[in-house]
């Protein structure tokens, strides 16, 4: 089930819209923003929310970057691998952030802290190589301000370099 | 850029104007005299898109404009900062368009990721609300309009405009046959208008001053100001609204302070990923649809991605590639297919797995996925550099292949 705050959101959300599935999209992101992803079992609540079946909604929520049909950590790292940021060094920022957090592209950390995705350009060019952890952008990355970074987010170094 | 200091500089004066003053089709017609261009990358004239929006006894009385805030062109970042410096210009500028075409409800369709720009979005249109200039009955007059604003689930595809009606709809975002136009059934089915957030920043300057100001500020027969912008290996990344028309090397040099020390440039795609290569000998072309284009490329989004000397040109078409196969809708077979295999071909040849037959594999995917083979602009987009690359950058390619290694690596 919904928690109420959760539905109580959607529902007001749905009311905006001359469709209740017209607002299928705004709702997957209200999910998304309180219980970090869709389960099968949210998806099906969903659905029967707004007059859809599971699998047309599920026909969206599997096409948006920021709907997401796994589990991801508490913190979602999206690091742009686009043209500029490339350009300004983004395999190596990418292989750092690897082997910092001990995952690959696409995976979560073992504590459940961190999920690392790629994302497209993020209109940051201008300030690459950049990623963004939750919505807050970082720019001008490099192995140290990474360190600063992930710290920020609850990250301990320092079980990192005693191995 | 606050509402007040907007007011202080002369902000919703247009707005003002064209409701006590103007009938829509004045605006209409001032924005054509100004021979504005789309600033989201295809040029199409502004006046002429909201023109075709029926109008008349008969014409539905449910009609929507939505600002195109999906900035997501890799390279580009020039709305980032108009939506977050000044969401006023944007929000007048929707106002007018949506008096224009007698709209009922405006939308501003923004990417996920410009988290900033959001909250200063949704607190502009609070205020534009308290302050009458959107909501029931604008200022007095018989106008009104809903003001939306509408964060994106995320997808490049998105930034298709037809594709763009179906994700704000609630749909995936693929796209749409070209007829009938959004113009005629748009969003839900009717008439639809999307503008470019920096098209819609030009708008009230217009409607303040007139189209011959406009056309007077820019170099060249296209009007106005272009903002243009800078990425890679040069001295001062940035952007910088100059008049439409200035050369590539004057952008290049005075703005962007030439190339860092240490490297030299090779060439540069000038208006995002999906515009093809320019050299140096293009150098001194103007950067406005027409001069862009007669050099083989596009104008596109005016924000020019930089290739250096110390960067492999194979790695850098195999990284765009990468992105347009991943970022392929799947809607129609050519895109779906075809952008994944040219994307391991490029990839095999920048580790040095390439064959010299790959080369012709490539060649003759240009023309496969190009105009008119696929559902909509993001195939031949894709490969728009490509083409160039393999036309100048040749013996980068070869050199992958006889010595199966990439050479800067």
């Amino acid at each position: 089930m919904l928690p109420e705050h959760v539905k109580s959101e959607i529902l007001s959300a749905v009311e905006k819209y001359e469709h209740p599935r017209h607002a299928a999209l705004e709702v997957l992101l209200i999910a998304v923003e309180h219980l970090r992803w869709i389960s099968d079992e949210t998806l099906i609540n969903l659905a029967d929310l707004l007059g859809m079946s599971p699998e047309e909604l599920d026909n969206r929520a599997t096409f948006y970057n920021h709907l997401y049909r796994m589990p991801v950590g508490k913190h979602v790292i999206l690091v742009c691998d686009s043209v500029t940021c490339w350009i300004m060094g983004f395999n190596g920022i990418r292989d750092y952030l690897c082997r910092r957090l001990e995952i690959e592209v696409g995976q979560t950390t073992s504590d459940d802290l961190f999920t690392l995705l790629p994302i497209q350009c993020l209109g940051a060019c201008d300030k690459a190589p950049v990623m963004m952890i939750d919505g807050t952008l970082h720019t001008h990355l490099n192995p140290e301000r990474i360190d600063e970074i992930l710290s920020t987010y609850g990250w301990d170094p320092g079980s990192w370099k005693s191995r | 850029m606050s509402l007040e200091e907007y007011e202080q500089a002369g902000g919703y004066q247009a707005l003002k104007k064209a409701l006590r003053e103007m009938e829509p089709a004045d605006v209409i017609r001032t924005i054509n005299e100004a021979n504005l261009r789309g600033r989201g990358g295809a040029g199409f004239p502004a006046g002429l898109k909201w023109s075709s929006v029926p109008t008349g006894e008969n014409a539905p009385l449910v009609r929507y404009v939505i600002a195109d805030a999906d900035e997501m062109e890799p390279g580009t970042f020039k709305d980032r900062m108009l939506l977050a410096g000044n969401p006023h210009q944007l929000l007048e500028g929707l106002l007018l368009a949506a008096y224009a075409i007698q709209a009922t409800t405006a939308f501003i369709f923004l990417r996920w990721e410009y988290t900033q720009a959001r909250a200063i979005i949704r607190n502009a249109i609070a205020e534009a609300k308290e302050a009458g200039y959107a909501g029931e009955r604008v200022l007095g007059s018989d106008f009104s309009i809903e003001v939306r604003l509408h964060v994106s689930a995320g997808r490049y595809m998105c930034g298709e405009a037809s594709a763009m009606l179906n994700a704000l709809g609630g749909g995936r975002a693929v796209p749409r046959p070209r007829l009938p136009f959004a113009t005629v059934s748009g969003l839900w089915g009717r008439p639809t208008v999307v503008n470019n957030v920096e098209t819609l920043n030009n708008v009230p300057h217009i409607i303040n001053r007139g189209g011959d100001w406009f056309k007077g500020l820019s170099r060249c027969k296209d009007g106005g100001t272009k903002i243009y912008g800078a990425s890679g290996k040069v001295k001062n990344p940035g952007w910088w609204e100059l008049p439409m028309g200035v050369t590539i090397r004057e952008i290049l040099e005075e703005y962007a302070g030439g190339m860092r020390d240490g490297v030299r440039f090779r060439g540069l795609l000038p208006g995002g990923a999906s515009t093809d290569f320019l050299l140096e000998k293009h150098l001194d072309i103007c950067m406005d649809f027409t001069s862009v284009q007669q050099a083989g490329s596009r104008l596109g989004t005016g924000n020019m991605i930089v290739l250096d000397d110390k960067t492999c040109p194979v790695g850098m078409v195999a990284n765009l590639m990468m992105f347009f196969a991943r970022e392929s809708c799947g809607w129609c077979t050519p895109c779906r297919e075809g952008l994944p295999w040219l994307a391991n071909i490029l990839s095999a040849i920048e580790s040095g797995a390439g064959e010299p037959s790959d080369l012709e594999i490539l060649e003759e995917h240009i023309q496969l996925l190009g105009m008119g083979n696929t559902f909509c602009a993001l195939a031949p987009g894709a490969v728009e550099p490509l083409r160039g690359a393999l036309k100048y950058f040749r013996e980068d390619f070869d050199r992958h292949i006889t010595e199966k290694r990439c050479p800067w690596s």
